[in-house]
């Protein structure tokens, strides 16, 4: 790893590669995709929360003018009920090959039953009310306490709870239930002076990409299945299509588009495989766009819950104790981030005694998906308990976290023990911001903070990188870009072979163009894929040094790659910069093309906190957030704009998640507000200037010192306007979100 | 089925006619029929702005906006931005300010700005910003986005 | 989208006689900004979609100290408040088209069409009420006239007979010692439906201390945009104050029958109707003193 050094593209901020074609719309997302002979699309989906599927009669579909094919479940071939890694998380074939086309059953309202193809994307629709299935209802559960009663209506008839490690034999809605435990909890909690104890219920919220889901495929007759799509992993496109249609990874292809966000949404299939069975049965090319509302309601948004947290400290302000109680609602099929939230919910946060008891939970709801940092927001309310007790020990808010904060060597209640982790610098310079003790300038305004952690990952990305004869290179690397990643990774390319970022042209590769590389998420791109490029690049440093050694007739050992050339180490007046040499590749035993593939281990947590002002109208409960600042430990910023950019754009989620956001379901499971009128997502009127500190604790693990940015963000803006709103009007929120509504009755209820 | 209707209009400078069926909208002829997928459809409904186009001069949703309606007028998209000479200031300062990390909303955002602009040619922060509440970005949070309009008001009127 | 013809009418005759011919299968195509909507998701249906922006009727905007002002049904919200003659004369008007939805919106709705919309919660009715504004109608039967307090009759529906077609709305011309407001309470700040709205307009004495009349409107309370003629009759002859406005504002606040629905509950919106009856009638009074 190196050590503490001079950066020169590292640390600057280059325009990025793919910009004038985003500003002057040229750049192609998935759902600009068209070809010829290309048929339309569309899903039909259940109307019904739960329901038996009793038959689906086609006929009249198929023979609407223009219509070219019909599938449903049926036409997936039986999926095993089996276990697969998606790079975020696992998960089984069987239920996600069951929430693309329902088999038997349907378990939420806008889950796929049946799709079609057609001429174009009106006579698809049209087709779909032609398609007549009968159902025969049965009552819906849609709250994770409800689901989780003896007498609640069950989901998914084979399922059994497996609780402490130990599969059940009774039918249940819990899918697990699990713990973790540190210490002696009820011990820290009876030397503690103080305990405060809430419960927290948080609405189902959206990822709320502006760019709806996507996928064309052409099955051709040769057997090659391609898939063009918006992705955050095209190769994990091409593992679920490959397990879900029963075909080999080498038959398939995925070519990923421009991606118009993702945040964890965009990584589990629905209408790939779906589009690929329409393109089998027609012979063409078939494009599926979803609508708005068919996001909403028929993707992957990220759990409610319900939250139970116990906080012990005594009178010198040292937590003695914590406990929580997490349950989230998966959803149609298992599989919600509630482990992750157990994991995140009290990190920060140097603790001898903790225990976190959750569990996953499934409701008639949507399956629920990855959304930054997956879990973390929900538990981070916690966080709101932190600022109880600084108010009642009379100590500030963050000296109460600096006394407790996490360190080195500190091992989470979870089980890992921290390495060098930015928590306390992210306090300090919390503390030391100007925000922090600026005037707040009027009545019902009120300050808070909050703090929040996520773990970051790993996993394996690819990069190859060939010098052109100009003394530029063309760099193709794996990480769909959601956020600028590209550039980043030309730029570790950049700085190890010392030249300019704008002289790496970088290019993302679809599966058969590029090594097999993870998702684009876990806030792993700069990490692992960065590293990658990183060891691309020393890879075509040792060839270059070979070349110059061949072209000296000197021995390689005598050769060295260092400030943007080859030198000979015994003659040093002996160089050749990297532009003259690759100019020479031709003459010196052809192309260099360096390449890499990696599976880092050394990955690094990241801390971020807030600062948030807010006023709250206390005649209509509205909040307004005035002030905005977020402090950060990047590790090492490689792009700072893109960075902040990360900070903001998390912020902001969170923000939204706090103040609006929620799906409002009526008693049959239906979701009331599916389109982006009612889903209230912030606009740019909503808000401030999101003001960004980028802290730099480097992550030992890391050639740069690189830690994950993307997640951690959106972790602390809700507990922190939680807070803030208290310190506003004197009410503690403990509801997410923290609509005017309920602000509104918590104030005349105060009276 | 509908009979398709001729329409005759001018689009980004340029005489155009297509051949659309009535209930298809602006947005789906431009990306559809016309090959200019520059304008992004995000709701179908007027409510992310990801659509935006002139209409004669105007900021419009695409989306709202029947195809048939524009006979006889004028269209501007996104791809009508920028000139033969050059990025336009608002594109420029975008990239310069890393005001854009998906991309998908930055067509509209840019037509958008573009419209302000012509109109008050030196906005506040608070005009950029009501001016722009019917853009939605889900990724960065707008910070960036409103610095770039802000910035590029100051660029001298000739380089436009 | 459902399949549908289109005409551009070019005459008020050739319009009517359209409607009047397809009745319920044809529908009205202003600003569009409501109707394409509906049409697509299947909660309104038509054959035919009848594009009225291009007859001259419906396209006036005038403005005179002697006769007010004459607002065409196709005259976009943009036209209105850009109007500089126009948003001196009718602020409250103002208040309500340039919040309607969004710059993008107003570049293409219209009042007319946020009318004949006749959703319990659009913008600029309770605006509409409180400025009294009256309906110009065109049918086979000839002209008529509704006050537009009585044009929605129910959640998406209005006055409007088989045939007839909204040509204008005329809104007096504002007295001296006269204002108006509109305001209207969402979660976020811009982009969505009212929860709650409200519109007043009062006229004082020659001291500007006394009520001489007073118009409230609310919205989204009722089924359709609520004028309760009582709230302004309670402060003829009462001095402005603070009192007299609550007491008013409790007036309409018991008027109102609010539902709760994903946008709001009952008990919120009763709530609210309070908070801006009086914050729209303070704003009233302040633009009648001759402040902003």
């Amino acid at each position: 790893m190196a050590d503490v050094k001079e950066f020169k593209v590292v640390g600057t901020r280059p325009i990025r590669h793919d910009g004038t074609d985003k500003v002057t719309g040229r750049a192609l997302y998935g759902g600009d995709v068209r070809m010829a002979g290309m048929l339309y699309g569309k899903v039909l989906r259940s109307p019904h929360a739960h329901a038996r599927i009793k038959s689906i009669n086609i006929r009249k579909a198929l023979s609407l003018p223009g219509v070219r094919a019909v599938v449903t479940g049926k036409d997936l071939p039986d999926a095993a009920d089996r276990i697969a890694e998606l790079g975020e998380g696992a998960v089984n074939l069987k239920y996600l090959g069951n929430n693309c086309l329902a088999d038997d059953k349907v378990l939420y309202k806008g889950h796929a039953v049946a799709a079609v193809a057609a001429v174009n994307a009106h006579v698809a629709e049209e087709a779909l009310s032609l398609i007549n299935v009968k159902y025969e209802v049965l009552p819906p559960v849609l709250d994770v306490r409800e689901a989780m009663k003896d007498d609640a209506p069950l989901l998914l008839p084979e399922l059994r709870t497996t609780s402490l490690g130990q599969k059940g034999d009774k039918p249940s809605n819990v899918a697990s239930h699990f713990q973790f435990k540190k210490g002696d909890p009820e011990k820290g909690f009876r030397e503690a002076d103080l305990i405060v104890e809430r419960e927290f219920f948080t609405a189902t919220v959206h990822q709320g990409y502006i760019e709806t889901h996507n996928a064309t495929a052409m099955w051709n007759p040769d057997g090659l299945l391609t898939i063009w799509c918006s992705t955050q992993g095209a190769f994990t496109v091409r593992q679920q299509a490959s397990e879900l249609l029963n075909i080999p990874v080498s038959k398939i292809k995925v070519v990923p588009m421009e991606i118009g966000g993702g945040f964890g949404g965009k990584i589990r299939v629905y209408i790939e495989p779906v589009a690929a069975l329409l393109s089998r049965k027609t012979g063409r090319p078939v494009k599926i766009v979803m609508t708005r509302a068919e996001v909403l309601e028929g993707t992957g948004p990220t759990p409610g819950s319900y939250i139970r947290v116990k906080i012990g400290a005594n009178r010198e302000g040292r937590i003695t104790a914590a406990e929580a109680y997490l349950a989230y609602e998966a959803g149609a099929y298992p599989g919600s981030p509630v482990g992750a939230g157990a994991m995140c919910i009290f990190a920060p946060y140097d603790l001898e005694n903790a225990q976190v008891d959750g569990y996953d939970v499934v409701v008639n709801k949507p399956q629920t998906s990855a959304y930054r940092a997956p879990g973390a927001t929900n538990a981070a309310l916690a966080e709101t308990l932190i600022d109880e007790i600084a108010e009642r020990l009379k100590m500030d808010p963050i000296d109460l976290r600096l006394k407790n904060a996490a360190k080195e060597g500190v091992r989470r209640v979870d089980g890992p023990v921290f390495p060098r982790i930015g928590c306390v610098e992210v306090l300090e310079a919390t503390r030391n911001h100007p925000h922090y003790t600026a005037p707040l300038g009027g009545p019902n305004r009120g300050r808070g903070v909050a703090l929040g952690f996520w773990f970051n990952v790993g996993l394996k990305s690819s990069a190859s990188a060939s010098v052109n004869a100009d003394g530029t290179v063309s760099l193709v690397e794996g990480s769909t870009d959601i956020g600028g990643s590209r550039t980043t990774a030309a730029m570790h390319v950049a700085e190890e072979l010392g030249i300019a970022a704008e002289d790496v042209r970088p290019v993302v590769g679809d599966t058969d163009s590029v090594g097999y590389t993870d998702v684009t998420g876990g806030s792993r791109v700069t990490f692992a894929t960065g590293w990658a490029c990183y060891e691309a690049a020393q890879d075509i440093k040792r060839q270059l040094c070979e070349r110059a050694a061949r072209l000296w007739e000197i021995s390689s050992d005598d050769v060295t790659y260092e400030n943007g050339g080859c030198v000979s180490r015994s003659d040093p007046s002996r160089r050749i910069t990297f532009k003259e040499l690759a100019g020479k590749l031709g003459d010196t035993g052809g192309p260099v093309v360096g390449r890499a593939s990696v599976d880092p281990q050394g990955v690094g947590g990241a801390f971020a906190a807030n600062i948030v002002d807010v006023e709250v109208d206390p005649d209509t409960g509205k909040t307004q957030v005035l002030r905005f600042t977020v402090v950060q430990d990047a590790g090492k910023a490689i792009h700072p704009s893109y960075v902040e950019g990360q900070m903001q754009g998390g912020s902001v989620q969170g923000i939204g998640w706090a103040l609006n956001e929620e799906y409002f379901y009526d008693s049959k499971g239906v979701m009331r507000n599916a389109s982006l009128l009612d889903y209230r997502m912030p606009t740019c009127l909503d808000l401030p200037m999101i003001d960004t500190v980028i802290v730099e604790v480097p992550n030992p693990g890391h050639p740069y010192g690189v830690r994950g940015v993307g997640e951690v963000p959106i972790v602390p803006p809700a507990a922190a306007i939680s807070n803030a709103i208290y310190h506003a009007v004197g009410i503690r929120m403990n509801c997410l979100p923290m609509s005017p509504g309920k602000v509104l009755e918590e104030i005349l209820k105060k009276g | 089925m509908s009979k398709k209707v001729h329409v005759q209009t001018r689009i980004n400078g340029e005489e155009v006619e297509f051949l659309c069926e009535p209930r298809q909208s602006l947005l789906e002829v431009l990306r559809d029929e016309l090959g200019l997928t520059g304008s992004k459809e995000g709701c179908n409904n007027g409510n992310c702005g990801a659509c935006n186009v002139l209409l004669n001069g105007r900021l419009v949703n695409a989306c709202l906006v029947l195809g048939v309606e524009v006979q006889g007028r004028e269209v501007t998209t996104i791809e009508g931005i920028a000139s033969p000479e050059g990025l336009h200031p608002l594109q420029q300062k975008f990239l310069e300010h890393a005001a854009l990390q998906c991309g998908v909303c930055t067509p509209g955002f840019i037509v958008a700005a573009r419209a302000l602009l012509d109109k008050t040619p030196r906005p506040t922060e608070g005009q950029v910003r009501h001016w722009l509440a019917g853009n939605l970005c889900r990724c960065t949070g707008y910070d960036k986005i409103v610095r770039a309009v802000l910035d590029a008001a100051t660029v001298k009127k000739g380089k436009r | 989208m459902q399949d549908f013809d289109y005409v551009s009418a070019k005459t008020l005759k050739e319009a009517v006689s359209l409607l009047n011919r397809h009745g319920d299968q044809a529908c009205v195509l202003s600003g569009g900004t409501d109707i394409l909507v509906q049409l697509r998701e299947g909660r309104r249906k038509a054959r035919l979609v009848v594009d009225i922006k291009g007859i001259p009727q419906l396209n006036q905007l005038s403005c005179t100290k002697a006769k007010g002002l004459t607002l065409g049904a196709a005259v976009p919200c943009c036209q209105i408040y850009e109007d500089k003659t126009i948003a001196k004369a009718y602020p409250g008007l103002i208040d309500a088209v340039s919040l309607i939805g969004g710059i993008q919106i107003q570049g293409r709705a219209t009042v007319g069409g946020n009318l004949c919309n006749a959703s319990p919660a659009a913008d600029t009715i309770p605006a509409l009420i409180a400025l009294g504004a009256v309906c110009t109608i065109a049918g086979p039967k000839g002209t008529r006239k509704v006050r537009v307090e009585d044009f929605c009759v129910a959640p998406g529906r209005t006055a409007l007979k088989k045939g007839e077609l909204l040509v204008s709305i005329h809104l007096p011309p504002p007295k001296p010692r006269s204002g108006a407001y509109f305001l209207r309470f969402i979660p976020r700040n811009e982009m969505d439906i009212a929860v709650v709205n409200a519109g007043a307009s009062v006229l004082l004495d020659a001291r500007k201390q006394t009520f001489v009349s007073a118009r409230i409107a609310l919205g989204a309370v009722a089924p359709t945009p609520l004028f309760i003629p009582e709230a302004g009759e309670a402060l003829v002859g009462k001095s402005v104050s603070d009192g007299a406005v609550s007491e008013a504002a409790e007036i309409a606040k018991a008027a109102a029958r609010p539902i709760s629905d994903m946008r709001g509950a009952a008990e919120q919106r009763r709530h609210l109707c309070g908070v801006l009856a009086r914050r729209a009638l303070q704003g009233a009074i302040q633009r009648a003193k001759g402040g902003n």
